[in-house]
């Protein structure tokens, strides 16, 4: 199931960003094997060394680490993975509170916004 | 460094009109390489060059370390733009010519992509659409066991449903000793499969990099790119 990936950005960079996303999410879970680079490049319709490329990057940042024979995981470092969602969050909110001060939104107003929509979801969508 | 395709310096001409002027370059093993270019730039030539059917070019080409000949084509799995079945074969027969012809086809391969593709083993060539025609000839081309696969435009007659399809096969069966040269001019949705692109234009490659680093460094896609250089 290829996604579809953005024409600016370096197709690996999207993937790690992918699995990290997926990591913050819980669908990934600590300690969880990763699938083998050949099938994670068939899943994600990438290039083989591109799919390579992003868990290598994830590696070097301490959030995959490899077994010598029985392939990668995900990071068992809780601590690393609430950080690394926090961050995440952070980069989120801040790229969303930019783009709503440039149409004029103050900072009150974004709030009052997001706590309405937020409770427009929950009644919508009851969890 | 160790390539497993050395094109050095290579000039050609069809009765004194040039089409390639000086290309070099090298594809290491392992790799996915896109040949994109405008119709006429050269990049059929260059995929006959190494299939050994052309051999009045100037220069030198490598191929595991011999010039084009009987052992480059035992390790070369190619799939040229036009068709080469016979009209009166079924799938079936033209899996039997593949087996009888090549050591490295992978029966049972060709068998279950069949089905995946939807295909009747029992279906004339002729009755098939261009589309079936062309998966037919891809499916049997990837069953080779090849080190060097050089795709002539796989993706011409296809829907995008099955140009998805054709990808996904070419990932799945393309293994890490292999290389792996497709010639197209559709490069959307395409890229992702690529290590890196050889942009070939009317007079010499004008781009040899690697698809994250064309991304990374011009802020477009490959695509984006390709319009952007051969904008009329």
């Amino acid at each position: 199931m290829p996604s579809d990936y953005s024409p600016g950005t370096p197709i690996y960079l999207q993937i790690t960003h992918d699995v990290r996303q997926r990591i913050a999410s819980g669908e990934w879970q600590p300690g969880m094997r990763i699938p083998p680079v050949r099938e994670l490049s068939v899943e994600l319709g990438v290039n083989p060394n591109t799919a390579q490329r992003s868990l290598s990057e994830l590696e070097r940042e301490g959030l995959v680490y490899t077994e010598r024979t029985a392939g990668r995981f995900i990071t068992k470092d809780i601590e690393q993975i609430t950080q690394m969602r926090a961050s995440m969050a952070e980069e989120y909110a801040g790229q969303f509170y930019q783009q709503m001060r440039k149409i004029g939104y103050s900072g009150e107003e974004i709030v009052e916004l997001l706590r309405r929509t937020a409770s427009s979801e929950s009644t919508e969508r009851p969890t | 460094m160790n390539f497993l395709v050395n094109f050095d310096h290579v000039s050609q001409a069809y009765s004194q009109r040039p089409v390639l002027r000086d290309i070099s370059f090298g594809i290491e093993p392992g790799r996915i390489v896109g040949l994109v270019g405008p119709n006429g730039c050269g990049k059929t030539t260059i995929i006959k060059i190494l299939a050994g059917l052309i051999h009045c070019y100037e220069g030198n080409v490598r191929i595991d370390n011999q010039p084009p000949g009987p052992h480059t084509k035992s390790i070369i799995s190619y799939l040229p733009e036009k068709t080469y079945l016979s009209d009166w074969m079924k799938a079936d027969d033209a899996l039997n010519l593949f087996s009888e012809f090549y050591m490295d086809f992978d029966r049972n391969k060709a068998t279950e992509m069949l089905g995946r593709f939807g295909l009747d083993p029992k279906m004339r060539v002729k009755a098939m659409s261009k589309g079936m025609q062309e998966k037919l000839q891809l499916l049997l081309v990837m069953s080779r066991r090849a080190k060097l696969y050089l795709l002539d435009e796989p993706l011409g007659g296809v829907d995008p449903a099955s140009r998805s399809m054709i990808l996904d096969i070419i990932l799945q069966n393309y293994t890490e000793e292999a290389s792996l040269l497709l010639s197209t001019h559709l490069i959307y949705d395409v890229e992702r499969i690529f290590d890196s692109v050889i942009m070939l234009g009317y007079d010499g490659i004008i781009l040899n990099d690697t698809v994250d680093n064309i991304r990374q460094n011009s802020g477009k896609s490959v695509d984006d790119v390709f319009r952007e250089v051969f904008r009329c």
